[in-house]
């Protein structure tokens, strides 16, 4: 059971970040990738069926290099365990005694898995999960085969997820719909403290009152366009965000050809990409100082970014544009983050349900849901998140042919 | 003496007096907001070159970016359709000694600090010259509404709610007054823009830009320090930038003021 965590001593030494292993072959790079996306794949051969653990280049059954990743059924059975109480790795030896086990998964192999608290003693049914850790690599985890409430209160799991209970959010756009939605799914996930930023104040917003009224949510002046005012932001609160969400966004539907000049482009490039890069720069490196502070440690990044980001869709072809710069950023950002242990996570959204998608016709992203989503997607520790069925559809279309999307989206 | 002797004299002994009527340049200051669908002047930014450091060891330096309507600034003829075909309409092309006139400064502080949407009429006007004397040809005529106050307070300043903008300024008779029987330079206020606030329901929208652009006439808006300025005799010094073609620029506005 997850305690909440004391007030830190403000007089104490942050300890520095450190990260579990992080070597991976290129192949093994291939249960990374999958769970980037929250997703349980293994290679399964192609020839004879059998799946395969560890990644490998040949298939351990037939010898055929016919390999493919391939969802699996998570369950499995618990053959044995251990309880860690030395380590000479320095990530494991702060957090020990650390539990381990042998697992037989259905699907064939036994893995080594790290082990939530309420799985019990060995023989016994588990749910084979793959999470990132610390250092953004796969690695095993075994739950209780029965769903809880206490999944996420795991110290163990807590290690690999980056759960915004008891932890300190700043949202940086709380005018739109979506950084509405956000803060109270925050709010809900019991966020210790929620800072949320608007533009521009004496342009009035509604919501701004029920925002106000929650009592872990502070507001404040924050414009993304404004170098002084993020660096101010920053020095002011960067030395306690724990999670920070980026959903400032300038959005106009306008291609190249419908829109005379760049005045516009560059308006969502500044917010967009360059938004993007101002709060990195300004809180990026407080954040990277407090990767190991504790049950409430700086934990994640997220950044809101657009399905658009992977094909241009032509009649938002400037927005689109500046996502794709800002997808491209967070790759360069996700790299500094990751010696704190800082995760970096982009969210992929086909169109939200507002007011610059008006005449898109349905099915558009509730705001809600997309907040939901990204709340989730912390809870569970994914990395690249493609909420609703617009986005997962784009994504393997994407990943099956991506010229084909393009010439799909320029129908 | 010369003129001009006299005048360097009389700053050197403290008998002219400089009042700075310019609001400081920076990112925090208001700026004017059209609907979003709208083309945007960009507001006021400011990104460091080098502070004396790897970028630039021994020197300090900025770039900065804004519209050419940002913080304290003038508009020429140019910017309102009204005034799109005028001669030397633009910043690079008005005669210079046109920067420098004498000024009238119409006290509205108290009117405006009970309606932020009072509007000046000619009916203002004329009371104020019984008392003043005639606004003479060729001058400035600044409305003091001591707003300026509210600059430090961006919310305070814009003044919105659900219906817009909420800001003094002139109405459509005061501003042909000016013009047509006046012969003004140009219109100053402490506000956003010359017009009111609400002045997009005026007839024609917008009268001040209309009327004072057609007429090749200028604005200057985001004053401040009207309140230590006299009704009569100061003289204002308002060059803007000298961008070809352009409509209007971020300047420093001074006043020369006579010791009493």
């Amino acid at each position: 059971m997850l305690e909440r965590p004391k007030r830190k001593n403000p007089v104490l030494r942050t300890r520095l970040p450190t990260l579990p292993p992080a070597a991976r072959s290129r192949i093994a790079l291939g249960l990374t990738a999958a769970a980037a996306l929250g997703r349980f794949e293994l290679q399964q051969c192609r020839a004879c069926g059998s799946v395969q653990y560890p990644p490998r280049e040949a298939c351990r059954k037939c010898l055929s290099t016919q390999l493919a990743w391939r969802a699996q059924p998570r369950g499995g059975e618990l053959l044995s365990e251990t309880v860690l109480h030395h380590s000479n790795d320095l990530f494991f030896r702060e957090r020990l005694p650390w539990r381990l086990g042998l697992v037989r998964l259905d699907c064939g192999p036994t893995v080594v898995a790290h082990l939530h608290e309420r799985v019990p003693a060995a023989p016994s049914r588990v749910n084979v999960d793959v999470k990132l850790d610390r250092a953004g690599q796969a690695v095993m985890v075994a739950l209780p085969s029965e769903e809880n409430a206490n999944m996420a209160e795991d110290r163990q799991l807590r290690e690999f997820t980056c759960d915004p209970r008891f932890r300190k959010v700043l949202v940086t756009d709380g005018k739109s719909l979506l950084g509405q939605s956000l803060v109270h799914a925050f709010a809900k996930a019991q966020a210790e403290l929620i800072w949320v930023g608007y533009a521009e104040p004496w342009k009035k917003f509604a919501g701004f009152a029920e925002l106000k009224a929650l009592p872990q949510v502070t507001l404040l002046p924050l414009d993304v366009t404004d170098s002084k005012n993020v660096r101010e932001v920053a020095g002011e609160i960067g030395g306690k965000v724990d999670i920070l969400v980026n959903n400032a966004e300038l959005h106009r539907t306008y291609g190249i050809a419908n829109r005379p000049g760049i005045d516009t482009a560059r308006a969502e490039m500044d917010v967009n990409y360059f938004g993007l890069l101002r709060l990195a720069q300004e809180f990026g490196p407080p954040m990277r100082s407090r990767g190991a502070d504790g049950l409430a440690s700086a934990v994640a990044w997220v950044n809101v970014l657009s399905i658009y980001a992977l094909a241009n869709f032509p009649a938002h072809g400037t927005f689109s544009a500046s996502k794709a710069a800002a997808c491209s950023l967070a790759q360069c950002l996700r790299a500094e983050m990751r010696p704190a242990g800082v995760r970096v996570i982009d969210v992929f959204p086909g169109p939200i349900d507002d007011e610059w998608n008006q005449l898109l016709p349905p099915p558009k992203l509730a705001p809600a849901t997309l907040a939901a989503a990204v709340v989730k997607a912390l809870q569970e520790g994914v990395e690249d998140l493609y909420p609703g069925d617009v986005a997962q559809e784009w994504l393997a279309r994407w990943r099956d042919n991506p010229k084909a999307l393009e010439r799909e989206m320029s129908a | 003496m010369s003129p001009l002797e006299q005048l360097a004299k009389g700053l050197a002994a403290g008998k002219i007096r400089v009042v700075d009527l310019t609001e400081t340049l920076s990112p925090e200051f208001p700026h004017i907001s059209l609907p979003p669908e709208m083309g945007q002047a960009w507001p006021f930014r400011i990104e460091e070159v080098s502070h004396y450091d790897e970028r630039g060891p021994a020197w300090y330096w900025n770039n900065f970016s804004c519209g050419e309507h940002t913080g304290t600034h003038f508009d020429a003829p140019v910017h309102w359709i009204s005034g799109k075909d005028l001669p030397n309409n633009a910043t690079d092309s008005i005669p210079p000694e046109r920067f420098i006139g004498p000024a009238f400064v119409v006290d509205c502080s108290t009117q405006a600090a009970a309606d932020p949407d009072f509007l000046l009429t000619k009916d203002f006007l004329v009371r104020w010259e019984k008392r003043h004397g005639r606004i003479a040809p060729r001058s400035w005529v600044l409305m003091r509404t001591d707003w300026s106050r509210r600059s430090s307070d961006a919310e305070a300043y814009q003044n919105y709610d659900e219906t817009g903008q909420h800001t003094p300024g002139p109405d459509t008779d005061a501003v042909k007054f000016l013009v047509e029987e006046r012969d003004i330079l140009g219109f100053g206020t402490e506000s956003i823009g010359t017009d009111a606030g609400q002045a997009y329901h005026l007839r024609p929208p917008y009268p001040c830009h209309y009327y004072m652009h057609g007429a090749g006439r200028y604005g200057l808006q985001c004053l401040t320090n009207l309140d230590k300025l006299p009704a009569t005799g100061a003289v204002i010094v308002a060059a803007p930038l000298k961008i070809r073609n352009g409509s209007g620029s971020p300047l420093r506005v001074l006043a020369l003021v006579e010791e009493k």
